[in-house]
């Protein structure tokens, strides 16, 4: 056991002499530029607006959990939107991403449509896979969302295979493979991983290091200080940074997709996070103390987001309030569409099974 | 003289042809590009189709197969060629987790056009990890077609077949039929499909019903042209080609004429894939049965290594003869 805490993460910053603007970042030993700065003020508040609507309809599920009114089993993202939000605004519009078992935020980063989510955990018939997948499955190809996955890391070499398709098609486009700490220790991690490094395939591999897979530390199970030092394994880049600030996971995947859709190879970025829930819907969370919960969630990354924005004039009180308010005005829409939406008819049960014409029995 | 071919340099031609006519198709695994495969099925074909389209993989065959599922995920068309098909068992999560559910648990809003192409079989002396018959393993699994070719025309159209199929296919050679001189036949040159779950009639007969898979299929003929000049029985071929979706309807019409079922697989008996045709027949065929299936299969052990114990072990010529002369009171 090596890494008896998380260790900071070393950053400088360089600023502008004359406008005192920062111009690029340290990360890790990484030069990162400051492409945040140059965003349009519009997509700044469009991703703390998706932030916002992680958090909310993370909360609403948790209710319709406690209600007992999903069937099945659910995993929370909250306290994690700033990776999900600035990886994916980081990327182009028509990039491919892979996601995991605790996948409505990238879902919902991605622009997924929120009643369609909804839907689909209640197992209506209107929902993203007609109620056939519930909270582990929700996919949408044609948007390039390669779909979250029940298997821990079973994503991993799908992303791979994505990236492989981006190559030999030429298509330019880019896959962002979300996945968490525990994933890193599945053997089609290393697979994967060695494939992509040995063909330079146009993959960001961002691990979602949340501290613990299910009630597992990570200081339990690896005996590396990071996770991005497994990059010497395979001779990739990689680098870990601070998941709750959207600043950094936004100017350091759009850096690196830049690297990578540029034919250098994959690379992977270890996003240091926190989920402030449990598992899933049955955990009594024995495994940490309510003090550890407390100090990630004053790294909230909503409120330091806000903050920054805040700071630096880009926008009112008033402004966040709107944000926020629109948010819980679509989280609300939403749920409606799904309360009022119906159940699959029994008879589709085997349906969707097989592409084109039926299946002979 | 119409040129006869081997079962190898079939599947070979498929994949070349395929390949000809859809830059989307690609094969990838182990050893496939400069050696050609384990077997030599892709010999001559990085030369064709450069190192782009034939990927030699790494020995990691979770990864590979994950690979070909996302790379079908997003719009290609892979061949994925797994060397021996015990080793699927390494990739099990990609095959059934990923590669068969994506579809019906994204909605059908997905599709996942992939083979596996995969050595099967025993009688090579290859012992317990690379000489077993799983397909009973993948037939099971809903979301995945299996394919079983018994010989070279099959192993052409079935495959170009399987190749343009939308659905994961998960594709069983057997390797004592890859390079049989015996079995070489007729095959067209212009590229043809067999349409999976389509059964075929490989011998006609009134006496006796005998299904059978891959390299039984083999067996199962010659017994049957030894039972007709030795005994006067008169047997009917049955080789399903595809086990998922199944030709339930050749099976039964079959049943009507001879009365008798015997069903012949390499695999081991129990939880065998024949017994699904057993349990199907005996429930909607009752009527037609005049005697209790017979099933002959390969004993329940691993496939042992001495000649002696892996014949014992996967059914041969004797056995089957034996068990079908037992049906008719005959020994």
């Amino acid at each position: 056991m090596v890494s008896e805490k998380i260790l900071p993460v070393k950053k400088a910053v360089r600023k502008d002499k004359n406008t005192k603007e920062i111009k690029y970042f340290t990360v890790d030993g990484h030069r990162i530029e400051n492409s945040f700065n140059g965003l349009d003020r519009d997509i700044k508040f469009e991703m703390l607006r998706k932030m916002y609507e992680i958090r909310m309809f993370e909360a609403e599920t948790e209710q319709f959990i406690i209600r007992g009114q999903i069937h099945g089993t659910c995993h929370l993202y909250v306290g994690e939107e700033a990776t999900a939000v600035g990886a994916i605004y980081a990327g182009d519009k028509t990039d491919y991403i892979t996601s995991t078992h605790r996948g409505h935020g990238h879902c919902i980063a991605k622009g997924a449509d929120l009643s369609l989510m909804m839907a689909e955990l209640l197992g209506k018939a209107t929902g993203y896979c007609k109620g056939k997948g519930g909270s582990m499955h929700i996919a949408d190809v044609t948007s390039g969302n390669l779909g979250a996955n029940g298997i821990v890391g079973g994503s991993i070499d799908i992303a791979t295979g994505a990236a492989l398709t981006c190559k030999l098609k030429k298509n330019n486009k880019i896959v962002l493979c979300f996945f968490g700490d525990g994933a890193a220790n599945r053997g089609n991690f290393h697979g994967a991983l060695n494939m992509a490094s040995i063909w330079d395939l146009p993959v960001l591999y961002i691990c979602e290091n949340n501290q613990y897979g299910m009630s597992t530390s990570v200081k339990e199970a690896f005996n590396i200080p990071k996770i991005s030092d497994r990059k010497f394994s395979y001779n990739i880049e990689g680098l870990t940074i601070d998941g709750n600030n959207v600043v950094e996971v936004y100017n350091t995947v759009k850096h690196f997709a830049e690297y990578v859709r540029g034919g250098n190879g994959p690379v992977l970025i270890e996003c240091l996070t926190y989920r402030w829930k449990g598992h899933s819907k049955s955990d009594a969370q024995v495994y940490r103390t309510k003090e550890e919960v407390r100090q990630w969630v004053e790294k909230d990354p909503i409120e330091r987001y806000k903050k920054f924005l805040l700071d630096s004039g880009a926008i009112s009180e008033d402004g966040c309030r709107e944000i926020e308010e629109k948010a819980a005005a679509s989280i609300k829409k939403s749920v409606e569409f799904a309360a009022g939406s119906p159940f699959p008819d029994p008879a589709v049960v085997e349906e969707d099974v097989y592409a084109q014409g039926n299946y002979i029995s | 003289m119409l040129r006869e071919i081997t079962y190898l340099e079939a599947l070979r031609e498929a994949m070349q042809q395929v390949m000809r006519q859809n830059p989307n198709v690609f094969l990838i695994g182990e050893d496939v590009a400069e050696y050609g495969g384990a077997f030599g099925v892709s010999v001559g074909m990085l030369e064709e189709f450069g190192k782009e389209r034939i990927i030699n993989s790494p020995i990691s065959e979770d990864a590979l197969v994950g690979v070909a599922v996302g790379s079908a995920v997003s719009g290609m068309r892979p061949v994925v060629e797994i060397m021996f098909s015990d080793f699927m068992a390494i990739a099990m999560d990609e095959i059934s987790n990923q590669a068969a559910k994506i579809r019906y648990m994204f909605g059908g809003k997905a599709t996942v056009p992939m083979v596996l192409r995969t050595a099967g079989g025993g009688g090579t002396g290859a012992a317990g990890q690379h000489s077993q018959s799983l397909e009973a393993l993948v037939a099971h699994i809903p979301g995945l077609k299996v394919v079983m070719p018994s010989s070279p025309y099959d192993a052409k159209g079935l495959l170009i077949a399987s190749i343009n199929d939308d659905n994961p296919v998960i594709f069983i050679e057997h390797k004592l039929l890859y390079k049989n001189k015996k079995y070489v036949e007729h095959v067209p040159e212009e590229p043809y499909e067999i349409p999976l779950g389509k059964g075929e009639i490989k011998r006609g007969g009134r006496d006796v019903t005998i299904v059978a898979t891959s390299y039984m299929v083999k067996k199962s003929l010659e017994v049957s042209d030894q039972l007709e000049i030795e005994h006067g029985i008169n047997c009917e071929v049955i080789d399903p080609r595809t086990i998922r979706p199944l030709d339930t309807e050749i099976i039964l019409d079959s049943l009507k004429k001879t009365g008798k079922l015997v069903c012949v697989e390499e695999a081991c008996g129990f939880g065998g894939f024949m017994g699904e045709v057993a349990a199907w027949t005996a429930q909607y065929g009752f009527d037609w049965l005049d005697a209790p299936v017979i099933r002959i299969s390969g004993r329940n052990c691993p496939v042992p290594y001495s000649p002696v114990l892996e014949n014992e072990m996967i059914p041969d010529h004797s056995r089957i003869k034996t068990e079908i002369l037992k049906l008719f009171n005959k020994s």
